[in-house]
């Protein structure tokens, strides 16, 4: 466990960077961009959830082993959708019966 | 602790996958159902797991700096925001069955997108609900550790039990990070 102890102002602003970040995505939602609202939202969802993990749960002053374990659930998810998708995105290519 | 998270990734990340691969079969029909969830009550309750994120940071910095009480004062704080999280919820989900957009014999939905409409609200509920429990266990977790805090159990050389029980609120927060915009903002301005 680390013993670095951050200062309450570190605490403080990535709070309020969390809540103008919610804010953005909401005003955005509302904006009629194309396919660029969902790369808007999940980029933002990516950014508040990086400054959780970094500094609420200290991952920036954790050693290098829970980045890997982090990084391992993540990217047997990206596994998991990249599949699912090769399945799906590819049926009916061959104009099969009942796919 | 972290070993665990690493699970929970996946476990929701089936949900994820579930969501990512009907919307894109059914994009119209996910517009139809997000436009009929409540945007201020969404929102609202995404600024209240952030705050509760915040004090539970600030429970965990006041064990690391040795203040017993401000410890426990900040974990029953995170206890009555997450109270808070779930009464908004319970809210909604209660909406959502007075407007018949529960899943099963009872739902109803209609106008464009209403053919697959349900799909979403299977998804909306499994997704919420599945977060709902963890949130359930979570404030259940903190609540049984404020007792513990206040007689001064965590201490800056040992708070690791705390830092746990912080570790795995802040994963309930993300997993609503990501949920909040999927779930609550797809398609908001397509349908006015």
């Amino acid at each position: 466990m680390s013993v670095h102890v951050l200062p309450l102002r570190t605490y403080v602003l990535v709070f309020l960077a969390l809540m103008v970040f919610t804010a953005i995505t909401v005003a955005a939602a509302f904006l009629d961009l194309g396919p660029l609202n969902t790369v808007i939202m999940i980029g933002i969802a990516g950014t508040k959830a990086t400054l959780v993990v970094l500094y609420f749960m200290h991952v920036r002053y954790a050693s290098r082993l829970i980045p890997i374990v982090i990084l391992a659930g993540l990217f047997t998810l990206f596994i998991l959708i990249t599949l699912l998708f090769s399945d799906y995105g590819n049926r009916g290519w061959l104009g099969v019966e009942g796919r | 602790m972290w070993l665990f998270l690493a699970t929970e990734i996946l476990f929701f990340g089936g949900l994820f996958a579930a969501y990512a691969l009907f919307r894109w079969s059914y994009p119209e029909s996910f517009r139809a159902g997000s436009h009929e969830l409540d945007i201020v009550l969404g929102a609202v309750n995404t600024a209240v797991l952030i705050a509760s994120s915040l004090t539970m940071a600030l429970a965990v910095r006041g064990a690391q700096v040795g203040r017993a009480r401000l410890t426990a004062g900040l974990l029953a704080a995170t206890v009555a925001l997450g109270l808070v999280f779930l009464a908004i919820k319970g809210v909604e989900y209660h909406h959502k069955h007075v407007e018949h957009h529960v899943p099963g014999p009872a739902f109803i939905f209609e106008g464009s997108g209403s053919e697959h409409a349900e799909m979403f609200f299977v998804l909306y509920f499994a997704m919420t609900g599945l977060h709902a429990l963890h949130m359930v266990i979570g404030v259940g977790l903190l609540a049984a550790l404020i007792p513990f805090a206040w007689r001064g159990a965590y201490t800056p050389e040992n708070h690791n039990f705390l830092e746990g029980a912080g570790l795995y609120w802040h994963f309930v927060d993300v997993v609503w990070i990501f949920l909040f915009p999927l779930l609550y903002l797809v398609g908001r301005h397509s349908l006015h």
